[in-house]
């Protein structure tokens, strides 16, 4: 085990030195005329004039030490400072992520809730008419936009019955119930078409391991319906359904972007649409990095429960 | 196109495609997934009204009437009027032929850059194929949605910077599907026969690589034309793809338009309906088409 959390640990070094390069020549790419429009835009147009900005952002230098200050300083916990609000990004990030932090992980809850049940029960059916039903439903689910989802919750109920969602956001050791009450709403929407996916898959997974001669063992020896699923098709069924997690974590930031926009959540993805309109690119690459390690850790932490959950991977 | 792939299928054994002639597909297509095949019917339909709608939309598409505002659906304005007294149905139609050029364009930049860099990877392999993997881990690990924010930042919103960016990204992406089924394809036979025949490589990858990997590229491309028409809606309710005034569906339950809706509700209805059902349709065609050319896809997305 020990030799298998190493190996995974070194293939990370490239995919990082790459992902480092990917947000480095992403921001270089801003052409000569945003800095204009950060002059036009930016209080700090009348401190610091394009020369200053260049130097801050150390365009006048070439390309490869750029690159190597700008990851000496990230590698030191310094991502630079906000154009905009001037505070250190670090700051900005460690008040937001919490907060998405906190969206991702409802919506997390209310896809396994959803898609586990749901697919299990489409797969020992297969071929029925509820099996048909709870897989048409998730393919409508993986088409259905979050965004267009969010405005109808936010527009019918209002009209119907005069209620909508609540729109403020309050922190959670202040008062838990408002918190949840706002979060709910968006956690659900995500969770649902997180689900989607999970769903087909468990169903896939269930139906393989489902066929398994074991499970025919444990049928004939007149174990439970119940019981057979509980203690032995779950088991091998479910370390698929693991990975798809760790796969959907992207799936799942781009969701919460568009839904903290539409409920208002003072989260990672408001912080990030805010940046792009203000084109406070420090804070852009700072979001970019903490995602692309936070993707990272996460399909790591899936790949060693995976070692750990099937023993055969271990030993490839 | 048709004329390589017919005269390689004189002398390959059993090219997967080229044994079925376009209709006959179809029609295996709608015997054995009838889903499939009325998703591709609704999503032919939609094609339709997209490539006339010129023709087709009753009115102009910022054509404003500050008499007729925020009307309900009547028979003069199917799906009613938005707050300017523009027609909602015209708008919609005129969305229809944007998300299908942006969609088409899209993937189709999407599967070129997915061949590309799929033969340059599986056919090549060695230290090509170990850098051009290594770059896409690390692309695969950033958001779609958040990539895209990026870069429309600084390339700036509309639709030729939308489809080059959405073509990139989803090529990338995609590289590896093509990949893994170049790796196969490699193995075969009739390759193995050519090398050794001393055929150029240019003659193998066109004629021997290509016409195999067929399938799985026509899944791709099918596929991706539903995902990046989705996309391309969320980056405009974003605010960040195609602007105002033109009638893109996800711009038009954003923006002005939005505080309206409790005022006239179904104009929260159309465009979103319009995209589910798009969407909806051509990835259950997809998916059809998935499981008649390329069993071992089955269930991957």
């Amino acid at each position: 085990m020990q030799a298998y959390v190493v190996r995974r640990l070194i293939a990370l070094i490239p995919t990082l030195i790459f992902a480092s390069l990917i947000v480095f020549v992403l921001m270089r790419l801003i052409p000569g005329d945003v800095i204009d429009m950060m002059l036009a835009q930016n209080d700090i147009a009348t401190t610091q004039d394009r020369a200053a900005i260049e130097a801050a952002l150390g365009l006048d230098q070439p390309m490869y030490i750029q690159y190597f200050r700008w990851i000496g300083g990230v590698l030191q916990g310094d991502l630079g400072r906000s154009l905009w609000l001037n505070t250190p990004v670090t700051e900005r990030l460690a008040e937001t992520l919490p907060i998405t932090f906190e969206l991702g992980f409802l919506a997390l809850i209310v896809a396994l809730t959803v898609a586990l049940p749901i697919g299990i029960y489409s797969a020992m059916r297969q071929d029925t008419a509820g099996d048909y039903i709870t897989r048409s439903f998730s393919l409508i689910m993986l088409a259905v936009p979050g965004f267009w989802l969010g405005t109808l919750v936010m527009v019918f109920p209002s009209v119907w019955w005069r209620w909508s969602p609540a729109l403020v956001y309050t922190p959670f050791f202040e008062d838990p119930i408002a918190n949840l009450s706002h979060m709910i709403v968006p956690a659900v929407l995500l969770g649902l078409s997180m689900s989607a996916v999970t769903m087909r898959m468990t169903r896939t997974m269930m139906l393989e391991v489902l066929r398994q001669d074991y499970i025919r063992t444990a049928r004939a020896k007149g174990l439970s319906e119940l019981m057979m699923i509980v203690r032995h098709a779950l088991r091998n069924g479910l370390i698929p359904v693991v990975t798809l997690i760790g796969l959907q974590a992207p799936l799942l930031i781009g969701g919460a972007v568009i839904l903290e926009q539409i409920f208002v959540v003072p989260g990672m993805g408001l912080m990030l649409l805010e940046a792009v309109f203000q084109r406070d690119y420090p804070i852009i690459s700072g979001v970019f990095l903490i995602v692309g390690v936070g993707v990272l850790l996460i399909n790591l932490l899936v790949d060693l429960s995976y070692g750990w959950l099937d023993p055969k991977v271990r030993h490839r | 196109m048709s004329e390589a792939t017919a005269s390689s299928a004189s002398f390959t054994s059993k090219p997967a495609i080229q044994t079925s002639p376009f209709v006959a597909f179809n029609l295996r297509l709608f015997r054995e997934k009838p889903l499939g095949a009325i998703g591709g019917a609704i999503f032919l339909f939609f094609l339709f009204c997209g490539v006339f709608a010129d023709v087709l939309a009753p009115y102009g598409v910022n054509e404003t009437d500050m008499v007729a505002r925020l009307q309900a659906p009547s028979w003069e304005h199917w799906f009613g009027t938005d707050h300017l007294g523009r027609d909602v149905l015209s708008r919609v139609l005129i969305g229809a032929q944007l998300s299908m050029t942006v969609g088409f364009l899209a993937a189709g930049l999407a599967t070129v850059v997915s061949i590309v860099l799929g033969i340059a990877s599986g056919y090549f392999g060695g230290k090509v194929d170990m850098f051009i993997q290594r770059f896409v881990d690390a692309w695969m690990i950033f958001p779609d949605l958040l990539l895209l924010i990026a870069v429309v930042s600084v390339v700036g919103a509309g639709i030729p910077q939308i489809v080059i960016v959405l073509g990139l990204l989803y090529g990338i992406a995609g590289s590896r599907i093509v990949r893994g089924s170049v790796i196969t394809v490699k193995e075969n036979m009739h390759t193995h026969a050519a090398q050794s025949m001393g055929a150029r490589t240019m003659h193998i990858l066109v004629r021997h690589i290509l016409p195999n990997i067929m399938p799985v590229v026509i899944v791709l491309f099918t596929v991706r034309v539903g995902a990046t028409i989705l996309t391309e809606a969320a980056l405009s309710f974003l605010g960040l793809g195609i602007p105002p005034p033109t009638p893109a569906w996800g711009g038009m339950l954003s923006g002005t338009g939005r505080t309206y809706m409790y005022l006239g509700p179904w104009l929260a209805l159309a465009p979103g309906l319009c995209l589910t059902i798009v969407v909806y349709s051509i990835n259950v065609y997809g998916d059809a088409l998935r499981d008649l050319l390329d069993p071992r896809m089955r269930g991957s997305r």
